[in-house]
């Protein structure tokens, strides 16, 4: 029976075929070598994408997850190859994406005796991921992939780390795949009560001017119909959170904004005037909630919420409804009655009316000479197609393009939120765009954070990806000396930079490629790029030091939202 | 308001849950007053007993995150009240110490010598914190060479079993 056993790594590679993985993301070296082996027989049935650096994989594999809803895959060596993973996994776990990462580890009877590339990677990972292990045996190895993609998936996502010694990965063994269904530690979906349900449904049913919060969680929750459901029936505001966005399309009536430090006037300030507050599927980030001590007091809270760890960690629920917030909402929307809240929804339309005088005019049309970052965006939503996917690094253009892009479905918008991960967008690009060569990808990205991951244009032109990246150039790390600027007396402190000639750099990756820095420009430049059937740089020299607003300030209230 | 918690964790035993639990305490700033791990009745799962002295709102915080952990099966609080708990200490004194004044201590506290050794005898008591402490610092004037102190032991008294949650 010797013949049918197999090495480990090909358990390996088996195993992810098993779960369906279609891409591993990843990058070779000593103690995965015998991984990338077994991979040379299994090009025809799992897809390897070698990206340039361990980090641009881990966020490639993250912006694959997000708009797939699938597991991302990505693969390192031991050593450094692990350690460039970290980011990626922090970044994974604040923002519950669910990810497989494999990493070679050096022989068993090496552990610990700082052998060459050895370093302790599931201590250094512990607390970057949801779980993790390590596997010295052969035998082990499918159990722990199994284990490792139920934990990923299920309940809150978020990163697992498998790390696998040499010696399991060439030593033989049999190859009997059984999905993990089960963990008796781990209860991923409490089951909701129906008491609170009613509890719920008395409050809303009563509230004066209720108010509805969503997050991520109705996107993982796969809760997207249900909330606007429940939202067509109470006629409740809602607004969301940076990574909620996308959930509820901008065109439903009560769609109200985007909150938090960069987000809508109405949405922010109104919170402090809302009598009861639902909140699904958030976790009152501080971006959020500004200072907590003057959050929502006055507001009954009802908080809709699969991970128990999150209820009253920051702020306290009356009405705390643990579960999976689908099927939350289902009962929900059988208890609730049928309203509407005009004069309530009006009062944001006001407010609203007011932010388009004072800010968004001046961002979407200005009539300046410096181009602004928000005139690029009202040029793609000109010609993207509605389920179109932006992608954005992190800093002012991030919450430009949040604030101005046309979010019509679910899993329209990936971006690094919870960690703030400089970086990720060119990469998570790739991975969006590598789940579907046929929907629109737009990367947009800063000049400081481009420089942090650009060496991953080389996988986009091996992969021949039509990503199109939109480089926002102000010649500054923005959002920085935004900040040295309003706070700091405008003492702006290694934030200019001398930057390259990016289109040099793109062209060199074999990019189309296009540069604007004229107003009479910018459309044309925009169409001919969603045109272009292929990879597309298009650097847009922007105002160097324009601000992003309205603003909540670090330790203001969500009242003290500022328009200038 | 701050006060004594006793955690008490019930988890699978698999290598780095230790790590994983420590982590949640030392992340937030939080010391832990003492930490004792070991088998618990159903075979294979383990139970560790740790003490903060923390607030309410804290503690159930704390508690929530370490029944995060994967591996973690349950965790309960408690305060003192609703605990009966144990510590043990040894002393560790000079032969030359020994006089008729230290049998009228070890008497006492009813503590009891469970060795002697070649210039030093060990003295063991078991017992709540203070009741240890206050014997240290009677053994203070015996010339005390080394003195060490368990964390605690503690079993629930609300009747809730393990069971349930397996
Ligand atoms: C890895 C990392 N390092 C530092 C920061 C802090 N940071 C936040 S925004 C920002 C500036 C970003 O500049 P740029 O990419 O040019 O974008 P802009 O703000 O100009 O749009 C910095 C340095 C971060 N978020 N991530």
């Amino acid at each position: 029976m010797n013949d049918s056993k197999i090495r480990g790594a090909e358990i390996v590679i088996k195993s992810l075929v098993a779960e369906n993985a279609k891409f591993i993301f990843g990058y070779p070296g000593g103690a995965i070598m015998p991984v990338y082996d077994a991979l040379y027989d299994y090009m025809d049935q799992i897809q390897h994408i070698l990206t340039r650096h361990e980090q641009g994989a881990i966020h490639a594999a993250q912006g694959y997850a997000r708009v797939s809803g699938k597991v991302g895959v990505c693969i390192a060596t031991s050593g450094p190859g692990a350690t460039n993973l970290i980011t990626g996994m922090a970044d994974a776990l604040i923002d519950s994406t669910p990810l497989v990462c494999i990493t070679g580890q050096v022989l068993s009877q090496l552990l610990g005796t700082d052998a060459f590339q050895e370093t302790d990677v599931v201590g250094i990972s512990m607390p970057a991921t949801k779980w993790n292990i390590q596997v010295r045996r052969v035998e082990d190895i499918a159990p722990a992939i199994a284990k490792g993609f139920h934990i990923a998936r299920s309940g809150r996502p978020g990163p697992v780390l498998i790390d696998i010694t040499k010696d399991a990965q060439v030593a033989l063994g049999d190859f009997n795949y059984v999905p993990c269904l089960n963990i008796r530690s781990y209860r991923p979906y409490p089951k909701v009560p129906d008491s609170v349900i009613d509890e719920a449904a008395a409050l809303i049913n009563k509230a004066k001017r209720p108010y509805l919060l969503y997050g991520q969680g109705v996107v993982l929750g796969k809760a997207e119909s249900q909330l606007k459901a429940f939202l067509d029936k109470t006629g409740i505001p809602a607004a969301c959170t940076l990574l909620g966005t996308g959930a509820l399309s901008e065109d439903h009536p009560n769609y109200v904004g985007k909150l938090g430090m960069h987000g809508n006037y109405a949405p922010n300030l109104l919170t402090n005037k809302c009598d009861v507050l639902i909140s699904i599927g958030m976790r009152f980030d501080d971006r959020v909630t500004g200072d907590v001590k003057r959050y929502a007091k006055q507001a009954k809270v009802i908080h809709l919420e699969l991970d128990p760890a999150e209820i009253d960690k920051i702020v306290k629920a009356d009405v705390p409804v643990l579960g999976d917030c689908k099927v939350s909402l289902e009962k929900l929307i059988e208890k609730v009655e049928k309203k509407e809240h005009p004069e309530w929804i009006k009062q944001f339309r006001v407010l609203e009316a007011e932010e388009k005088r004072v800010v968004v005019g001046n961002d979407i049309s200005p009539t300046k000479i410096g181009l602004t970052m928000g005139e690029v965006i009202r040029h793609i939503n000109e010609f993207k197609a509605d389920d179109a996917i932006l992608v954005t690094d992190v800093g002012q253009h991030q919450m430009v393009a949040w604030r101005y892009f046309n979010y019509k479905t679910t899993r329209t918008q990936v971006t690094s939120g919870g960690l703030g991960t400089m970086g990720f967008a060119l990469p998570a690009a790739l991975g969006a765009q590598l789940h579907d060569y046929n929907r629109e990808v737009i990367c947009v990205v800063g000049d400081g954070g481009i420089q942090m991951t650009i060496q991953e244009l080389g996988t986009i032109m091996q992969t021949k990806a039509p990503v199109k990246v939109v480089l926002l150039n102000n010649n500054f790390l923005g959002m920085v000396r935004q900040w040295q600027q309003l706070f700091f007396d405008k003492r702006y402190s290694f934030t200019e930079l001398d930057n390259p000639d990016f289109i040099k750099i793109a062209e060199g990756y074999n990019f189309k490629v296009q540069k604007v820095d004229e107003r009479t420009d910018l459309r044309q430049a925009v169409a001919e790029m969603f045109v272009h059937d292929g990879p597309y740089f298009l650097e847009v020299k922007v105002e160097k030091e324009d601000n992003v607003f309205p603003m909540i300030a670090t330790g203001s209230s969500v009242e003290e939202i500022r328009l200038k | 308001m701050k006060r004594r918690y006793t955690i008490s964790v019930f988890t699978e035993n698999f290598i780095g849950i230790l790590s994983r639990i420590t982590l949640i305490f030392t992340r937030r700033g939080i010391n832990i007053d003492g930490f004792t791990a070991s088998e618990s009745r159903e075979e294979g799962i383990y139970r560790i007993t740790i003490e903060v002295n923390t607030t309410e709102a804290q503690v159930i915080q704390l508690s929530r995150q370490i029944e995060k952990i994967i591996d973690v099966i349950k965790a309960f609080y408690y305060v003192d009240d609703e605990m009966v708990f144990q510590e043990i200490a040894l002393y560790k004194i000079p032969i030359e110490s020994i006089d008729a004044g230290l049998e009228v201590v070890i008497r006492q506290y009813n503590a009891k010598i469970i060795s002697a050794e070649k210039g030093f005898v060990v003295i063991e008591m078991t017992g709540h914190k203070k009741d240890t402490q206050d014997l240290l610092e009677v053994l203070k004037d015996f010339n005390v060479l080394e003195f060490v102190r368990s964390g605690r032991v503690a079993v629930a008294k609300p009747m809730v079993s393990i069971d349930k949650y397996l």
